[in-house]
Formats: C-alpha cells, sequence, structure tokens
C-alpha cells in the first residue's frame, strides 16, 4: 500500500484551470480541496494492478459519419450569442500573437 | 563546421475532406469569417463531436505511405489548454495511441541548396489526427477570431531527430508533400495553411552523444523558408556555441523579409495538457485484414511511378521528373499515352510545350481545355506526318484556346502537310533563285545555310511543306 | 386546487384529452394557478415563458381538433431542467456564467419529446451545472421540498422533482451523472429513472461528465416514467456513444402487462447496507421492509454483497471531475456567455470571468478534476480510478448473474435541511447507493417506498438492473409500486 499523503497546490491548479481565486477565500478552498483530495486517496488501499482501465461506460468501436457536409447555420445564428464582435463577423477577443496557439 | 547538427521536424497537414472532423461543415478555404461553423465546432454547450470516417481512412494511408505500422487499437484524446483559437479550450488529438506509429521517408538528390544529398532515412516517429484551430486575425488594439478552420482534419507527423542539414530538411518535405498529395490526403498548399511547419533545432559538438539546447522554429511560410531559417539557425547558435554563451530552451519566429530568427518566447514552465480519453468518443479498432485492404488502396508513390515510366514509356530519367513532380501531371500523361504509339514524342510535348502554356496562362493542369486524348491525337498526326512539328505548335495554341480536336482545327486552318513533290519543288526553286548569294555561300561550303533555306520554304508554303522532302530536294538542287 | 389536471398522471391527461375532457390550453393553465399559487413557496422554477407555452397549448389542441395530434400525449407539457438545450429558450444551467445565453439548436430529446408533441414547459432550477445534491449550489435561487419546506429537494435536478412532487407539471425531464436523478426523486417521493449509459442522447444537454451523463424523467409513476424513457431512448447520429437497443415491445405496454406479481423473480439486497455508517434508522427500516414486500410478491430474494460502495464515491468523483474540469473549459466569456468588463489581458479576461461567473462547488470540482489529470497524478488518481470503475462493472455484472434486479435505499438519509450540510465531502456521501450505477452505466429506477414516521418525508428504493435491462427494474417497480401501503405520495401544501 502507497500511502504517501499527496498534497493539492491550489494556486499551482487554479492556473492551469483558468480559476482566480478570491484572496479572501484561498485558505478555505485549499483546506477544503486537501479534505477531499485525502478522501479519493482512499483508493491507493485497492490493489488494482493488472486491471484493465475503463474509460467508457459503453463498449462499442469504430462509431463514425460518411464524409458529407451541410451547412445548417448561419453566421448570424453563430454569433449572436457572442460578447463582443468585431467588424461583425469575428469574435472579439484581447490581443493574442500571431505564431501563439495551437495545433 | 566543428558542430553536429540535430533537426526534428514537426509537420501539421489538413486533410482534404468534404466536411470537418468532428462535423459536417464543409471543410474549404477561403469564406466570410465564421460561415462554416455550428455548435459544435464552435464549442457550444452540450455539443458533441462525431468523426469523420474519410478522414480516418486518410490518415491510415498517409501513415502507410510513410511507412508507419497501424495501430489495431486507437483512441481520441483530449489535450487541454486555454486559447481563443480552441473552441471548447480543448483539442481532440491522440496521445498515447495514435492511427501510426515508426515510419521513415528515404530523402535522396540535391538539396535546395543545389548541393547533393546523400541517401538517407529519415525516422518518423508517429502520425496522429487531430482538429485544427480557428484563426486570429490581428488588429491593432484587439484580435478576431474566425472559426471556419476549427475542426478541419490535420495530421500532425513528427520526426525523429535524424535530420542534419536545412537540406535534408528541405528534402524531407518536399517528399512529404508530394507524399500527401499523390495519396489524395491533402493539397499541401502552405499559402492557405494548408502544411505547416515547426523546427526543433539544437547543435552539438562533433561526436557528442547528448543533445544541445533545443530551440523551436516557427511561423515559416515556404520550404525556403524553412531552408533559410535552419541555415540562420545553424549559424547563430554555432557563433553563439563558440563565443562561449549558453543558449536557452525558447521559440523563434522566423522574419523571412529580415532573413533572421526572432526571439518570440523564452520557454515558458513546461505545459500541463492533462491529457485523458476523449469520453465522447469510441475507440477506433482495425483487424490485420482491415489494414491489408487499406494497403490495397495506397496510390503509386512517386518514386515508383518514374521508374514505371521510364521502363514502361522509354521516356528518359528527366522526362520523368518532371512528368511526375505532380500527380495530375503524371495522370494526364498515363491517358494521352493510352492514346499514342509515341509516349516519348507525347512526352517531349508535354514538358516543352503543354506544361509552358499553362504555366502562362495560370490555369493548372485540370483545369485547361486540352484533354489527353486530343493531345495524343495531335501526337499521332505529327507521327503520321500529317502536320509538321512547327504546325503541331500552332495546332497546340489552338487547342489551348479552343479545346477544339486537332483534326477539326487542321481542317478548318488548312494546316495539313505538304509531302507533294512537285509541289514542294516549285516552293525549292523559288527559294534558290530569291536568294542566289546564299546560294553561293551554300555551294563554297557553309553548310548550315541550308536552314536558312528551309526557313525559306517553310515560309512560302505557309509551314506545310514537309521540311524532310524539303531538305532531301534542296540538298539535290543546291548541288 | 382544481382537483381535474393537478396531480393527474401522463396517461391520465391522454385519456382527457382523447375523450374531449379537457384541452391542452386547459391543462396548461390550471398549471400556471398552481403555480401561481406553490411557486413562492417552492421556488423549483428559473424560467416559465407562459405567453409561449400557451401558444403551443393552442396549436396543440388545433391540431387535435382536425385529427392531425402527433401522439397521444400532443399538448401536454413537460418541464424541462436548465441543462438542456431548447432551441430560442435560455439554457443557464443555474450559472452566471452561461447568463445571458439562448440556445440555438434543440438536444435530441427536445427534439423528440417536441415530435410526440409534448409542450416544454418552463427551465427547472437545479445545482449548478449539475454539481451538487440539494439545488443549494444554484446561483439563482433555493428550491424547497414540498414535502418540507425547509428541506432540500435534492439535486441536482431537484427543480425538477419539486416541481412534479409539488404538482406544478406531470413530468419533468433531468439528468442524472451520479444520482441526480434518482436522489431528489426519493427526496420527493417521485419516480425518478436512469436510463443505462448510451440508451438516451446526449447531444444538446450542457456536459457534466461525458461517460457517466444520462438524461432521465422524474414522474408521479412507473407508468409515466415508462412513456417517457419511449420517447426519448434510441440511437442518435449526433451522439456516438449511443446503443441500438433491439426490443419488440415498448417500455409502455411492458409496464401496461406487469400488474401482478414476482414469481420467478430474482432480487439480489445487500443486507451489509444494515450495518453502514451514516445510514439513517427509517431508510434501513424501510430498506427491509420493502425487502419483505419484494418476498410477499413472489420475488426470490438473494443476498449479494457488493465490496466496493466506499471506493465508489471516491472513483467517481475522481473520474466525474476530470471530465467536468475539460468540459466546464468552454464557459470562457469568448464566443458566449458572460464576460466581465475589466480584464487587461486574455489570461485575465479568462481568470475573472470564470473567477467570478462560477460557483464555488462548481470551482471545487473543476479544481479537483485538474489536479487529478495533472502531470504527475494522472497515475495516482485518474487511471486507478479508472481500473476501480473496472472492478465496479465486473462485480455488477457478476451480480446480474446472479439475480434480475438489484435493490438498495436509494439515499442513506431522507431529506436533510437547507444549509444543514456544509462540508463538501460529507455533501458527497449523500450519493453513495447512486454514484456506483453510473460508474458501471447500468439502469436504475427510484419508487417511493415510504414516509419516516417522525417528520412524514418520503423514502425511495432504488431497483437496479443491467446494462438495458430496463424493462426487468420497470416490471419490478411497477408491480411494487401496485402493492405498496401508500398508494399515492403526495405532499401538503
Ligand atoms: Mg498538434
Ligand atoms: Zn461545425
Amino acid at each position: 500500500m502507497n500511502k504517501q499523503k499527496k498534497t493539492i497546490d491550489v494556486d499551482y491548479i487554479a492556473g492551469l484551470a483558468k480559476l482566480e481565486i478570491d484572496e479572501s477565500k484561498k485558505s478555505r478552498f485549499q483546506e477544503e480541496m486537501q479534505n477531499i483530495v485525502d478522501y479519493v486517496d482512499l483508493l491507493s488501499e485497492l490493489n488494482v494492478e493488472n486491471i484493465i482501465p475503463t474509460a467508457h461506460a459503453a463498449q462499442m468501436k469504430n462509431v463514425w459519419r460518411e464524409d458529407v457536409s451541410e451547412n445548417d447555420f448561419s453566421r448570424e445564428v453563430m454569433l449572436k450569442n457572442a460578447p463582443e464582435l468585431f467588424d461583425e463577423g469575428t469574435i472579439k477577443v484581447p490581443q493574442v500573437l500571431p505564431g501563439e496557439g495551437t495545433a | 563546421m566543428k558542430y553536429d547538427v540535430v533537426i526534428g521536424l514537426e509537420v501539421h497537414v489538413q486533410i482534404k475532406t468534404e466536411s470537418k472532423m468532428f462535423c459536417s461543415c464543409p471543410n474549404r478555404y477561403g469564406e466570410e469569417p465564421n460561415t462554416l461553423t455550428c455548435p459544435v465546432c464552435m464549442g457550444y454547450p452540450g455539443a458533441m463531436p462525431v468523426p469523420n470516417r474519410k478522414a480516418i481512412e486518410k490518415a491510415v494511408i498517409a501513415g502507410l505511405m510513410c511507412g508507419c505500422s497501424i495501430s489495431e487499437y486507437s483512441k481520441f484524446d483530449r489535450k487541454s489548454y486555454f486559447y481563443p483559437d480552441m473552441a471548447k479550450n480543448y483539442q481532440i488529438s491522440q496521445y498515447d495511441l495514435p492511427f501510426c506509429l515508426e515510419g521513415n521517408i528515404k530523402v535522396e538528390g540535391k538539396g535546395f541548396s543545389g548541393k547533393k544529398i546523400q541517401i538517407k532515412n529519415i525516422g518518423i516517429t508517429r502520425i496522429h489526427l487531430e482538429e485544427d484551430a480557428a484563426k486570429s486575425n490581428h488588429y491593432a488594439a484587439c484580435s478576431g477570431v474566425d472559426y471556419n478552420k476549427a475542426g478541419i482534419p490535420l495530421l500532425e507527423i513528427v520526426s525523429e531527430p535524424d535530420i542534419a542539414s536545412a537540406d535534408e530538411a528541405y528534402a524531407y518535405l518536399t517528399n512529404l508533400k508530394e507524399i500527401m498529395q499523390y495519396g489524395n490526403i491533402s493539397s499541401c498548399d502552405m499559402e492557405k495553411g494548408q502544411m505547416r511547419c515547426d523546427v526543433n533545432i539544437s547543435l552539438k559538438p562533433k561526436g557528442r552523444k547528448e543533445f544541445g539546447t533545443k530551440i523551436e522554429l516557427k511561423n515559416m511560410n515556404s520550404f525556403r523558408a524553412v531552408h533559410r531559417a535552419v541555415e540562420y539557425e545553424i549559424d547563430r547558435q554555432a557563433e553563439a556555441l563558440d563565443e562561449g554563451v549558453t543558449l536557452r530552451q525558447e521559440t523563434r519566429g522566423w522574419n523571412d523579409e529580415r532573413g533572421e530568427t526572432y526571439l518570440m518566447r523564452s520557454k515558458e514552465s513546461a505545459h500541463d495538457y492533462r491529457y485523458f480519453p476523449e469520453p465522447d468518443l469510441m475507440p477506433v479498432v482495425f483487424t490485420k485484414n482491415d489494414i491489408d485492404n487499406f494497403k490495397a488502396d495506397i496510390p503509386e508513390l512517386p518514386k515508383a511511378k518514374r521508374e514505371r515510366f521510364i521502363s514502361q514509356f522509354n521516356v528518359t530519367e528527366y522526362d520523368a521528373k518532371v512528368l511526375t513532380a505532380e500527380k495530375a501531371v503524371a495522370d494526364y500523361f498515363e491517358k494521352g499515352a493510352e492514346h499514342t504509339k509515341s509516349p516519348k514524342l507525347l512526352a517531349n510535348w508535354m514538358i516543352t510545350d503543354l506544361l509552358k502554356e499553362i504555366s502562362d496562362s495560370g490555369l493548372n493542369i485540370n483545369e485547361i481545355r486540352v484533354t489527353p486524348e486530343n493531345l495524343a491525337e495531335m501526337i499521332e498526326m505529327i507521327n503520321k506526318k500529317t502536320i509538321s512539328g512547327k504546325i503541331g505548335k500552332t495546332v497546340l495554341s489552338e487547342m489551348f484556346k479552343t479545346g477544339n480536336k486537332p483534326s477539326v482545327i487542321v481542317k478548318e486552318k488548312g494546316l495539313i502537310q505538304d509531302t507533294d513533290e512537285s509541289s514542294i519543288e516549285k516552293y525549292v526553286d523559288k527559294a534558290i533563285e530569291d536568294n542566289p548569294s546564299q546560294a553561293e555561300q551554300y555551294r563554297s561550303g557553309k553548310k548550315n545555310v541550308l536552314q536558312y533555306f528551309v526557313g525559306q520554304v517553310m515560309k512560302q508554303s505557309r509551314g506545310k511543306a514537309n521540311p524532310q522532302i524539303a531538305i532531301k530536294l534542296l540538298k539535290e538542287k543546291l548541288g | 386546487m382544481s382537483s381535474n389536471i393537478t396531480y393527474k398522471s401522463l396517461t391520465q391527461l391522454a385519456d382527457l384529452l382523447e375523450n374531449k375532457e379537457t384541452t391542452s390550453e386547459e391543462i396548461c393553465s390550471e398549471y400556471f394557478d398552481r403555480i401561481e399559487k406553490v411557486e413562492p413557496q417552492i421556488n423549483a422554477f428559473i424560467k416559465l415563458d407562459t405567453e409561449d407555452i400557451t401558444k403551443k397549448a393552442e396549436e396543440s389542441d388545433s391540431r387535435r381538433k382536425a385529427g392531425r395530434q402527433l401522439s397521444r400525449y400532443d399538448g401536454i407539457p413537460i418541464s424541462i431542467k436548465d441543462i438542456y438545450n431548447v432551441k430560442g429558450q435560455s439554457c443557464n444551467c443555474a450559472s452566471k456564467i452561461l447568463a445571458p445565453y439562448t440556445a440555438i439548436y434543440d438536444a435530441t430529446v427536445i427534439k423528440k419529446i417536441k415530435e410526440k408533441g409534448f409542450i416544454p414547459f418552463g427551465r427547472n432550477n437545479m445545482d449548478e451545472f449539475a454539481m451538487g445534491s440539494s439545488c443549494e449550489n444554484s446561483s439563482y435561487q433555493t428550491t424547497s421540498n414540498p414535502w418540507d419546506l425547509r428541506r432540500v429537494p435534492g439535486g441536482s435536478s431537484g427543480g425538477s422533482a419539486a416541481a412534479v412532487s409539488a404538482g406544478e407539471v406531470p413530468a419533468s425531464l433531468g439528468t442524472d451523472t451520479g444520482g441526480s436523478v434518482r436522489q431528489p426523486a426519493a427526496f420527493c417521493g417521485i419516480v425518478g429513472l436512469k436510463p443505462s449509459y448510451g440508451k438516451v442522447s446526449r447531444y444538446g444537454i450542457v456536459a457534466f461528465a461525458s461517460s457517466l451523463d444520462q438524461a432521465g424523467p422524474l414522474s408521479r409513476n412507473v407508468l409515466d416514467s415508462a412513456v417517457l424513457l419511449d420517447t426519448i431512448s434510441g440511437l442518435d447520429k449526433m451522439d456516438t456513444t449511443t446503443v441500438r437497443d433491439k426490443r419488440d415491445d415498448s417500455h409502455e405496454s411492458i409496464v401496461r402487462k406487469s400488474n401482478e406479481n414476482l414469481d420467478g423473480f430474482k432480487i439480489g439486497v445487500c443486507h451489509k447496507y444494515l450495518e453502514m455508517d451514516g445510514l439513517s434508522e427509517s431508510i434501513k427500516e424501510n430498506y427491509m421492509y420493502s425487502i419483505e414486500q419484494m418476498r410477499e410478491l413472489g420475488a426470490e430474494i438473494i443476498d449479494i454483497s457488493f465490496p466496493y460502495t466506499k471506493y465508489a464515491i471516491a472513483a467517481y468523483y475522481i473520474i466525474a471531475t476530470a471530465e467536468a474540469s475539460a468540459n466546464l473549459a468552454r464557459f470562457d466569456g469568448i464566443r458566449y456567455g458572460s464576460r466581465i468588463k475589466d480584464y487587461k489581458d486574455l489570461n485575465e479576461l479568462y481568470l475573472k470571468t470564470r473567477g467570478r461567473k462560477l460557483g464555488d462547488e462548481v470551482k471545487r470540482r473543476i479544481l479537483l478534476g485538474t489536479f487529478v489529470l495533472s502531470s504527475g497524478y494522472y497515475d495516482a488518481y485518474y487511471l486507478r480510478a479508472q481500473k476501480v470503475r473496472t472492478l465496479i462493472s465486473d462485480s455488477f455484472r457478476e451480480t446480474f448473474q446472479k439475480c434480475d434486479v438489484f435493490l438498495s435505499p436509494t439515499t442513506p438519509t431522507p431529506a436533510f435541511k437547507i444549509g444543514e450540510v456544509s462540508s463538501p465531502v460529507e455533501m458527497y456521501m449523500a450519493d453513495v447507493f447512486t454514484n456506483f450505477v453510473n460508474l458501471a452505466g447500468i439502469c436504475g429506477i427510484n419508487i417511493p417506498s415510504g414516509l419516516t414516521k417522525d417528520d412524514n418525508l418520503p423514502v425511495g428504493l432504488q431497483i437496479l438492473g443491467p446494462h438495458l435491462g430496463e424493462d426487468k427494474i420497470l416490471k419490478a417497480a411497477k408491480v411494487f409500486e401496485d402493492n405498496r401501503e401508500i398508494k399515492e405520495f403526495i405532499p401538503d401544501l
């Protein structure tokens, strides 16, 4: 049994999850989170060697669609929930740098 | 140089499909911003992904063409990080079980610099399938996000750090592009962002085992730019190491105008992407039989095609190379070759005339009005001496303009070659009569004046006289 | 109180409509009256667009007049948990971060109920993003339990359960990720069904934990749940996790035929549960009573030990929060929903929008989920939890080789008082009997089984069946319902 106490660094995790935690609530959060982590650490009691993990509650494979295109949504509909638009055509965000970002 | 160069490439290639990876929005370039979007690709609450079977098949075929082994069990994973170009703030990608593993691409021939490259296998670590991100437009005080591109199926092809020079990087990319185009995986138009490349590059003292500090290069929009950026970076890093400067891990951009790399960001704390299996998608399982079926679908690779063209059609190595550089051109040639007994002549006409017309017109070969069948018909006419090669050029231009059959053009314009000796004789006599001084020169030994007379005969016959007969008669008459 | 409509079941309303004894408009307006009367105490609805509903009712009535009704149920209202996308309606998930947000498409389930003519009837309160077991985590209002206004209705589908229990609506659609249909149904004395994973499309339901979420009906009786299950279930090309469920008979007809006894039925029970810490006396008594009831109805009772109950909660909270941490990342103030005004850069926009607009319980769960997936902790928590999930699924597979259905209490206690449970971990224990059902992907139903002696609070019995074993649990529940001591569970309001 591996009963090493694990601590959660709420500041680091909140940064990853992009959650600002109110200064006044920080210590309470840290304590609550630690309690929860201690609780779920219960699992370390179980021997799970050689057990295949389950990711899905249903066992299926190769579920896909054929490559057919259709476009049911107008731009107007797709953008009407946007908090801020630029030039009515793109979603306005604070400046991001060329080359940053994804993929 | 006293350093070994270690380069690994990470190439992203958009897969050519009708629809996006996980929704039915069209996979198209160049539309008005955010017109190709739906709840799925804009990450709306409650929307769910459904994978595109064609994209998965193309990913597998791409892997097979790069010599990869195909996983019998693959799955999709979520890769988390916040950025406006990722609608869900996670990207559906593949982590530990991608579709394709452990392939390689052989590079050879000449590099971009013109230097010969030693034949070498560049290892491919993995190829996985993921969704493309949205496009950010940059304005003075803000950015604007366009999700048309979000969710386009994207291959990520990761090489081993086997590349040792800018030329090898260039050759690797050229070969990779050729494969992707031949396999109909992607159009690989870098200007449209269909192919993108990141470079990891480090230098180490010759012979040393441990790698040096890795620098990542981004924002290069052509293979030429990759070549230049790598050359620049090798010099920059070598200079720094010479001076005893310690390099730091960082990401650098490429400024094409100034021809130099610049610091984009120093290595931030390691990314914590929190990959986990995508619960909205079921695993993809292929049997050995499925994989064999995919293998049967692999199109012929350029190298094999070149070799076949040489043996089957008797064209030169140079011809074969030009004809196979683009799959569409190779297909055109093969189609035409079915309709002529002289594929070599067809090859010549395609390379010297047709491709020139095409490049002058700015069209691509699929858009021209000259069909391979019609071009072959014209080749046959030349072969049978119905028209001369010179007339052929006129006919081809006309075919290019009108799309008419060569027989129709020749008939309408009265371009049929004259092979009647008595009528050609009249032109020959007239030419000699009109040019006594040139005739004298010929007789005194300046044999190349013959070409001049041939020209005169052709001029008088308006190109219709058979040049061989004209030459024969000229020689006889000039003595 | 107009007795004509309130507390009628779906099938009774359908009969009234068919016999021209009432109209959709009359039904809806009677529910409006009932809501006007009791809603100030209950607070089950976040939104109710009476004008729009009346219009839909009129349309239904004219369809029926012309003989073009979409089904027997055309014109009957169903309230909807605030987590479903209903085109043109707000869908806030009881969160400030989705205010404002107007759905631009219908969830598959909504499409299906509309195809039968059911009228989506208001938005029910819930725990924010379905995270909670009491409805106290709503950022809009606190819903009260109709049986005791000082108590919680359960959660997260607490608004749905309270609305049905208070007679504000005949049935409601909720969602169940770890007990969110069954537990509030138990607290409010109504029927709540969690279908097998994959039976009902999740498309258009705001995701909490994708591998656990299922839509489920809350209704007055077992037959109504079967009717709604028939309506909403089925393979959906928009949700690749849905399964094809081949059956000859509709669930409705199976339930209609289940009016005799349980002869030949094997029912698994777990006597060990009676020794469990934190299980209240009234629950223990009722569990024993229900087992006896089943035995008297002809079932063979088989004792089964289920070793993973206490680990299930830990595994559940790891898996559910890990998935939630990614599912809720999209609520960032960029494409829809709320965006704070005072940001100086992108990072601040994210941090402040999410920090200020998400409630504490949602934050706690996102933090836990982010933590268990983060570098260095994945194997110890997330991967281990997935393996424990395998153990739990396997043990249920074995269980259902021994019995047709399995009985447990639905909750360890009856409804607790508002504000009574303050520690998160203690609150998680409210789902001790329901979490593992979602982990295993099997089906379960809560059927009201009694009232506590002291407080007159409903107690529920949970009947579990194997994956796609809905016909079995519906049959057992129906026979139990027909034969239990208390015929109808109607609170004094
Ligand atoms: Mg990538
Ligand atoms: Zn889309």
